[in-house]
């Protein structure tokens, strides 16, 4: 084998060709993001000053603009931001003047937490709802199952959420949100209590795809023809329906919840500011608000790579469930 | 003369919404230790009968009527545990396509293992004796098949594992679902031998359900040559290889290549095609195809009438040549 070669093989295998392509998405999102934000109305002095703006001299918006480092020309302003974001630091939020580094690893571990109890709450109702329902198709219980997951896809999560507070806040005087948020290190039964109802928000999103995923795997499944021969073979209804049915009904239903949790993150976004959850979430909102480019920039290229993790995490548990993708 | 190990009698299978017959008061027996084939084209009803033995008919089908007598029990009104107990220990079955048949993220060592923990208790004898039962028909390194997946299997070799499973617990009936179809002529023939091999080995009765009169000429005892839903003609190999009866069976009998025949003419085909069952109604369902038709074909259904050796449902039968 020629060098060429070998560097070519090198090249075209399929670790370095996914690293190249996560590689190029996170650019394309990089540029996607830097662009959207100079299309909106309004820059960082507008976010900073509100309508005091007008009152600024030309002089001053000059010098703001330099500050703001928003004299540059677009090119240029990407290059400095991704320098910084490279370096580690990812640049500054201006309006506290601390590193969103420093704020993403404050925030980050909020949000992780949230969409992992989401992501759980829902794949477990998700699954749960669905065998439910493709136990006996066109009965009752699967008309109940299908309702569940129809509702559940409809009712958006900023209803389901005010909905929640009104009444518990209201009615029970329940409101653990109300407090301070504690972290799960220094006050682990508190932190539950806070993450409980974001956590099943974004759990009823999740299970509804998850639920119609499941349902009809496992009826495409019954069908097959190897469940036809595990009954053939004695094998008891229950294990049939574990070993056999689910079992191969597994993959759609992790893709599924891999593309959920994308979602999931974007419905972090408005849950953590009705249940006042200092997340990710919060951070990018508020960020946009006061037109912080660096630090919107910054904190959607981390979503980004959460959500790409998320893709690697169920591409390796493909290859667990599914001995038929190469190795 | 013993009883039979498997009676069918009367047995009828339709759709179960918007009724339609799929098979049409079918009756046969199968004795301890023989080997009945049934013959008949794609819709004659043959897979239908051999699966709702089992009790594997598809969703939206169900037997309509009739008994399936297996040792004393009556399999269409069994509960479910009195069948489970039954399928793959007493009955066990092997299927028409082996790539689809093996569950495809489960080891073969377990699915083979899974028969016998369905029925018994396992221990530390069941690995050995499931890798005997694949040594037995051939599979070769057979620790390592034990871990393999069915995607690491040829179509043949895959055919063989569901031969092994068939065989593990020595079942006193198997079914063969066209299980050569799906396979290369080669493989065909090696796998024939091998169920002949263990058939006569372990005196098991069986059932062998094709489309292809060459395949059971030297396999079974007795044959069955089903059309549109019906049996249209029963008997030994003998009798109806050199004497068929039936219209149907002369026409299979006849499109079937010669070795001998060196007149190099077109092999004859019966005109027209296949019969649905549920249009046969009260008529002979062969009929609008048969070149002996008359009146009384299509005024009433012909029975099935004559002994053991030889019986068939016709009007006008072709006679004794």
């Amino acid at each position: 084998m020629s060098f060429g070669e070998r560097i070519s093989r090198i090249l075209l295998s399929t670790p370095v060709l996914r690293i190249g392509s996560i590689l190029s998405t996170l650019f394309g999102i990089s540029i996607f993001v830097f662009l959207v934000l100079r299309v909106i109305p309004g820059d960082s002095i507008v976010g900073a000053f509100g309508i005091e703006t007008g009152l600024l001299t030309p002089e001053q918006i000059a010098q703001l603009k330099v500050y703001y480092g928003i004299d540059k020309s677009l090119p240029m302003q990407y290059i400095s931001w991704m320098q910084s974001f490279l370096s580690g630091n990812m640049g500054y939020s201006y309006s506290t003047g601390i590193s969103i580094a420093s704020l993403t690893a404050k925030a980050l571990p909020v949000t992780i937490e949230l969409a992992l109890i989401g992501t759980i709450l829902g794949v477990v109702m998700g699954i749960a709802i669905g065998t439910f329902s493709a136990r006996k198709p066109g009965s009752i219980r699967d008309f109940a199952g299908q309702l569940f997951g129809l509702m559940a896809l409809a009712v958006p999560g900023f209803v389901l959420s005010t909905t929640i507070v009104t009444i518990t806040a209201n009615k029970f005087h329940y409101f653990p949100n109300g407090y301070e948020f504690v972290r799960l290190w220094e006050d682990p039964w508190m932190n539950l209590q806070q993450m409980m109802f974001p956590g099943l928000v974004l759990g009823i999103a999740v299970a509804a795809p998850v639920m119609r995923t499941t349902r009809s795997a496992l009826l495409e499944t019954v069908d097959k023809d190897f469940v036809r021969t595990a009954i053939g073979k004695g094998v008891n209804a229950r294990k049939v329906q574990s070993r056999h049915v689910l079992r191969n009904s597994l993959i759609p239903i992790v893709t599924m919840t891999g593309i959920q949790f994308g979602y999931l993150l974007g419905g972090a976004v408005i849950v953590e500011n009705i249940f006042s959850l200092p997340g990710m979430g919060r951070q990018v909102l508020y960020a946009i608000t006061k037109r912080e480019y660096a630090t919107v920039q910054s904190s959607v290229m981390v979503f980004a790579i959460l959500f790409i993790t998320i893709n690697v995490i169920t591409d390796l548990i493909y290859r667990k469930i599914d001995p038929r993708i190469k190795k | 003369m013993s009883n039979p190990l498997l009676s069918v009698s009367g047995l009828g299978i339709s759709t179960v919404q918007d009724p339609r017959t799929l098979v049409n008061s079918v009756s046969f027996e199968i004795m301890p230790g023989e080997a009945v084939g049934v013959v008949g084209e794609s819709g004659s009803g043959k897979t239908l009968t051999a699966l709702s033995i089992l009790g594997l008919l598809p969703r939206g089908v169900a037997i309509a009527g009739g008994s399936i007598i297996f040792n004393g029990t009556d399999l269409t009104k069994a509960d479910p545990e009195t069948m489970r107990n039954l399928r793959g220990s007493d009955i066990s079955m092997v299927y028409q396509d082996p790539m689809t048949a093996l569950n495809p993220v489960m080891k073969l060592g377990r699915q083979l293992l899974e028969v016998i923990e369905s029925h018994e208790k396992l221990d530390d004898g069941s690995v050995a004796r499931v890798e005997a039962a694949l040594r037995e028909v051939g599979i070769p390194q057979v620790e390592r098949a034990m871990e393999s997946y069915p995607h690491e299997f040829s179509g043949g070799m895959r055919q063989r594992v569901m031969i092994a499973m068939a065989l593990l617990l020595s079942p006193k009936l198997l079914i063969a679902d066209e299980p050569t179809t799906a396979l290369d002529v080669t493989i065909q023939q090696q796998i024939l031998a091998l169920v002949s091999e263990q058939r006569r080995k372990r005196d098991m009765s069986m059932l062998w359900i094709t489309h292809d009169l060459g395949v059971v000429a030297n396999l079974v005892d007795r044959l069955i040559v089903m059309y549109a839903g019906n049996i249209v003609e029963a008997g030994t190999v003998q009798e109806i290889f050199t004497n068929p009866q039936h219209p149907y069976t002369h026409g299979l009998l006849s499109s079937l290549p010669s070795r001998t025949d060196k007149s190099r003419k077109r092999l004859t085909s019966i005109p027209g095609v296949p019969q649905k069952p549920w249009l046969v109604g009260n008529t002979c369902g062969f009929a609008p195809r048969c070149f002996k038709v008359t009146a009384e074909c299509t005024a009433s259904a012909p029975k099935l009438v004559g002994s053991l050796e030889k019986s068939v449902a016709c009007f006008h039968p072709m006679g004794d040549k």
